[in-house]
């Protein structure tokens, strides 16, 4: 059997994962185990990502993707067909640039899009506030999205009070 | 950074402290380990960072972890200061991944007074902090990477979304950024050719289960590793949680699969052990993979309550020792696979040789 990934040199490596509920096999090389990181159970392979990411856009039409493939990071200038390609985001400003590509793949990798763990304590009695302001920011852009124009307003109004106490907070407790 | 003198060769001459085969269900579970991945908000990805800014990760965070207590007393170890046979052998030592030993960017490893924490400074994040325990201890491993953590955060700022939790470079992390792992040994199940049904069980409650295969798709060693496979939507502990409930499952189906065996099958059980002790005793040369293989059935012996097999702290030893980069740095010099061979049968034959005659070292 010849190794799956250069398809040159015979399969010396036979792993086997299970992802899913679906096993997969692979056998590949010593040369390309090692280079994908497969030889230590530590390491974990790097085509995984793409794979699923790959496995999302089929279901795009092919002027669609070329959109969403350019849409860019004003940070730090990664393209979204670049981390289809890789699977790594280029800064945590990637999160908020692709945040409408991101949310599906998240929610596909991790059934969930919402943290629930461990938040820095430099952050200190700011996070809950922050928090509501995330989601209401989130909740105007979708009613933005479906047009729903009186439920923005509602929320953008609401968005403001907060941003208001959340302003007053900082004061008070800048004193 | 001030603390005993260390060096990759006494290093390459020790055992792993978190591999001692103490703690909770050591005869059937290797080690735990937990990781929690972190990045500096300021700096791009570390793929993405040009070598200045990862220059200035690297001062960052070595700045700020000289501060902990954590980090106070730790060893900093630059990967581009090092030859290749040096930052294998901590590959081998899975103190660091093969992304971070590349040697060609700015990345170090720092490590804590006991080598049962570990940060790799630019690995595919910024940060990635582990903390590693001998046998089946899940809360120790967190408990370490989760104070090295707090310690660090005081004075470095993380990029975190309340959304999204902790922003990792790749979205498979996102969230807590945790990944907590047992290393565990199944030969009973394995045997009864029983194991893929366990497995696909682990994976029907959102773990991750992983064998390694040698050639032939013989498994080696009997080792799976078992994770949580999502980070986003979970709290650090109800990933913790439910990988403990889920692995104890697993090890009570081995120690099932166990009981059968010895009820049914005794005889052939305690011939494969001490054929397989026989062999480690005597060998006159012996490749790396068959003394994983072999010190699978020895282990299996020990956890079975056989007198007169080495303790398991011995075996996991010689699983450390007898890796390729550790034999030719404990010898001192480059060596053939077949010289590796013979070195690694004289170091075997010695460490068990010493183990029988120490009474307080075997079973």
């Amino acid at each position: 059997m010849l190794c799956q990934i250069c398809g040159k040199n015979p399969a010396t490596v036979h792993f086997t994962e299970i992802h899913d509920n679906k096993m997969s096999e692979i056998h590949v090389c010593d040369r390309c185990a090692e280079e994908k990181g497969l030889q230590t159970p530590g390491a974990k392979p790097k085509f995984d990502i793409a794979d699923l990411i790959a496995g999302m856009v089929d279901t795009m039409t092919n002027t669609e993707e070329e959109r969403v493939g350019r849409v860019q990071c004003p940070r730090c200038g990664l393209v979204y067909s670049s981390f289809k390609e890789t699977g790594r985001l280029g800064c945590s400003e990637c999160y908020q640039a692709f945040q409408f590509q991101l949310r599906p793949l998240l929610r596909r990798i991790h059934g969930d899009t919402r943290h629930k763990g461990r938040v820095p304590e430099r952050d200190g009695e700011g996070v809950s506030l922050s928090r509501q302001l995330q989601r209401m920011h989130d909740e105007l852009q979708r009613a933005v999205e479906r047009e729903e124009f009186e439920r923005a307003a509602e929320l953008r109004d609401r968005i403001r009070r907060v941003e208001s106490e959340v302003a007053e907070a900082r004061l008070e407790g800048g004193s | 950074m001030s603390g005993p003198a260390r060096d990759i060769e006494q290093l390459a001459n020790t055992p792993s402290p978190w591999l001692d085969g103490t703690g909770p269900r050591a005869d059937l579970v290797v080690s735990t380990r937990v990781r929690l991945a972190r990045n500096l908000t300021q700096v791009p990805f570390t793929h993405r960072a040009r070598d200045e800014q990862l220059q200035g990760v690297l001062a960052s965070v070595t700045g700020a972890a000289a501060r902990t207590p954590s980090f106070g007393d730790g060893w900093l170890i630059r990967m581009d200061a090092i030859p290749a046979v040096d930052r294998q052998v901590l590959v081998e030592r899975h103190l660091v991944s093969h992304e971070l030993s590349d040697g060609a960017r700015p990345r170090a490893l720092l490590v804590g007074p006991r080598e049962t924490l570990a940060l790799m400074i630019n690995e595919e994040d910024h940060l990635r902090l582990q903390g590693m325990s001998s046998g089946f201890a899940l809360h120790d491993a967190y408990a370490l990477a989760d104070a090295a953590d707090r310690e660090l955060e005081q004075s470095l700022e993380f990029a975190f979304s309340d959304e999204l939790g902790y922003l990792t470079a790749c979205p498979t992390n996102t969230g807590t950024g945790m990944r907590a792992s047992v290393l565990v040994h199944l030969p009973a199940l394995v045997l009864l050719q029983e194991i893929q049904k366990v497995l696909k069980g682990i994976t029907q409650v959102g773990l991750n289960v992983r064998g390694l295969y040698g050639e032939h798709s013989d498994v080696m060693g009997n080792l799976f590793q078992v994770s949580n496979q999502t980070t986003l939507g979970r709290s650090e502990q109800e990933s913790i949680d439910s990988l403990e409930r889920v692995t104890r499952q697993v090890l009570d189906a081995e120690e099932g699969a166990r009981e059968r065996l010895m009820r049914d099958a005794r005889v052939q059980i305690e011939d494969k052990v001490w054929r397989a002790y026989g062999l480690l005793r005597h060998c006159r040369t012996v490749s790396s993979q068959e003394v994983i293989n072999l010190c699978s059935a020895v282990r299996l012996g020990v956890s079975l309550g056989f007198a007169g097999l080495p303790r398991i702290g011995v075996i996991n030893d010689l699983l450390v020792l007898t890796q390729p980069a550790h034999l030719q740095r404990s010898q001192g010099g480059e060596l053939t696979p077949a010289e590796r061979n013979v070195v690694r049968a004289r170091l075997v034959r010695g460490r068990l040789s010493a183990a029988e005659d120490a009474p307080d070292s075997t079973s």
